[in-house]
């Protein structure tokens, strides 16, 4: 048995997701070869060299992988395919861009987002927004795999000794074109990878609001996190979206302030170790989950927490 | 241009689904359904396309079983043109939807192709990247603003650390966040009209597609509940359970 796992990385780093994905995919069992396509990536493969439990380093350096755009991507993976039983890697917003494309190009089913290794083909993966678990078992001979992160631990980043090898191939198909990004910089925790995050909602009531929840956060060194109302009604970007939509995230403590907990949201936040709200209206679904309520209004009970923390 | 936009029929987003006694699957009798949200967002995004002068027609595809048609009428009641139900009892994966909808753009030769970035039910986000594979067309998921100029469409993407922007060759196919536009609701003579616009019926089979089992369900279960906690009555006792008990600050 032997698997190939996708990095995950902006061209310089790791992205620590890939770790809960090397964690789903030493599951399996079998050696585990992982692949590091983009351009100027040197440093990502020397990462991925350490980490436990991988046996080989793929490295595609070329500039047509740079943007990981799923055309170029997808053949590649499907170019080394030939050689792996599974074909496995964190769902992150790249994956999901290029997996269904290996699937389809090798003729199998995707298996999206499991959170569970049950054996080497079966696997458990939410459905309904996380309202059902379903137990799905793959018939095809070649499993395509995206993992949901934050439902497994993160594998060790040093330790590992892996040999790199260079894949040279270059799959420059043409037809999508990167024209431009913007991509959000922030001081705080990467929201994925935080311990702590604290999301606001549409009670903020607007972007100047949302300091009130980010004082908060530094002081707790949390990852800021919204609801999609804040993030439709423009108090901060879509990256910060947790939910059935956005990012899934398990962190030890998740704070929602002025959200009404919707199942969407509930999908992306109800497997955090410890959960607190604080809303006003003391019949908000998001105390059903909540370990801890505060039933106040926000704009007096952040700036308290921040004084008081 | 043509456009094609594919419609899936689920649960309404409003309600909870339960799961059946027996595991099987999730209890689906008597529940509520609904246009899938993001393909609801795919319907408005060609209707705009087509109010902008840019597309001429919008053929709106749907695979299930005969209830699929109520939500062919509401796409048609919104703008859609005309319909193209495939019926069929079985709910077929991903890859064999991409596979019909491959056939169908064989047949419509469509400059775009729109569809939901994922449906509410099985939560897969696969269709659109398999029909773009198997097409060998260009793709831009998750979009949240599309133009098209000339033979491109630009798409701008959302990503997880924001927003992206590809320019890709038409025919191309894209699929539909959220925020991409807000859909408008159905008037009533609409609504009447939509129910004289063509709506042609066909099978897997007049498309050559025979479906492929690729993942068994083995399964369904309700997840583990989470426990209400308790209410508290101020700051100062929030601060001390987090330090004191959950130990988490
Ligand atoms: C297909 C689909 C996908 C979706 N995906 C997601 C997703 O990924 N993530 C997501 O979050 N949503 C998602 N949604 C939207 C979801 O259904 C809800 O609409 C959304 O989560 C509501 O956001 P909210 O809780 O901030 O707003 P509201 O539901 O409006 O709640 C605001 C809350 O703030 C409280 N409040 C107001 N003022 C104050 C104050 N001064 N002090 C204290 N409390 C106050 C109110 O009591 C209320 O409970 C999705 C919806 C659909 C249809």
């Amino acid at each position: 048995m032997s698997i190939l796992l996708i990095a995950e990385h902006d061209n310089s780093t790791l992205n620590p997701a890939t770790l809960s994905a090397v964690t789903a995919a030493s599951q399996l069992g079998g050696d585990i070869s992982i692949l590091v396509a983009g351009s100027g990536c040197q440093s990502v493969a020397d990462e991925a060299a350490q980490v436990m439990g991988i046996s080989k380093v793929l490295l595609a350096d070329n500039a047509c992988y740079e943007k990981g755009l799923a055309e170029n991507l997808s053949v590649l993976i499907v170019e080394l395919a030939a050689d792996y039983n599974h074909i496995i890697a964190a769902a992150s917003s790249t994956i999901k861009d290029t997996m269904p494309r290996v699937a389809a190009l090798l003729d199998v089913g995707q298996l999206s987002e499991i959170v569970a290794v049950e054996s080497a083909d079966t696997f458990k993966r939410p459905i309904y927004a996380g309202n059902a678990i379903a137990t799905v078992q793959s018939l095809d001979t070649v499993k395509v795999i995206t993992v949901r992160a934050s439902a497994f631990e993160k594998a060790k980043a040093e330790g590992g000794n892996a040999n790199t090898e260079v894949v040279d191939v270059v799959f420059d198909i043409g037809g999508s074109r990167f024209v431009s990004e913007e991509l959000v910089k922030s001081g705080r925790p990467e929201l994925t990878a935080a311990s702590t995050v604290i999301s606001g909602g549409r009670g903020l009531g607007s972007a100047e609001n949302f300091s009130l929840l980010e004082k908060v956060a530094d002081k707790l060194g949390a990852a800021v996190g919204a609801s999609r109302a804040a993030v439709d009604a423009g108090f901060v970007s879509n990256d910060l979206q947790v939910g059935q939509t956005g990012k899934i995230v398990a962190p030890e403590l998740y704070i929602a302030v002025g959200i009404s907990g919707a199942i969407q949201h509930l999908a992306g936040m109800k497997e955090s170790k410890v959960i607190v709200a604080i809303n006003k209206d003391g019949e908000a679904p998001i105390f059903q989950v909540a370990d801890y309520g505060l039933v106040g209004d926000l704009f007096e009970v952040l700036p308290e927490l921040e004084t008081k923390l | 241009m043509k456009i094609i936009v594919s419609v899936k029929r689920v649960i309404d987003y409003n309600v909870k689904v339960r799961v059946k006694s027996d595991n099987s699957d999730v209890d689906l009798s008597n529940v509520k359904m609904a246009l899938n949200p993001f393909c609801e967002i795919a319907v408005e995004e060609a209707i705009r396309l087509k109010e902008a002068g840019i597309a001429s027609e919008i053929v709106v595809v749907s695979i299930g079983p005969n209830a699929v048609q109520e939500q062919l009428r509401t796409a048609m009641a919104l703008g859609a043109d005309r319909a193209i139900h495939i019926e069929t009892d079985s709910q077929p994966e991903p890859l064999n939807v991409a596979k019909l909808l491959a056939k169908v753009m064989e047949v419509e030769a469509p400059e775009l192709v729109i569809l939901g970035k994922q449906s509410i039910d099985s939560d897969n986000n696969q269709v659109g990247q398999m029909l773009a594979a198997l097409t060998r067309r260009p793709q831009g998921t998750f979009a949240s603003k599309v133009t098209v100029e000339g033979g491109d469409v630009l798409v701008t993407r959302e990503v997880d650390g924001g927003l992206r922007t590809l320019s890709l060759t038409l025919p191309a196919i894209v699929t539909t966040d959220l925020r991409l536009n807000e859909p408008r609701y159905a008037k009533l003579p609409d609504i009447m009209k939509a129910k004289r616009k063509p709506l042609e019926v066909k099978t897997p089979a007049d498309f050559g597609v025979e479906f492929k089992q690729h993942i068994s369900q083995l399964k369904v279960e309700t997840p583990a509940q989470r426990q209400a906690g308790i209410k508290l009555d101020s700051v100062d006792a929030l601060i001390d359970k987090l330090k004191n008990e959950a130990k988490v600050i």
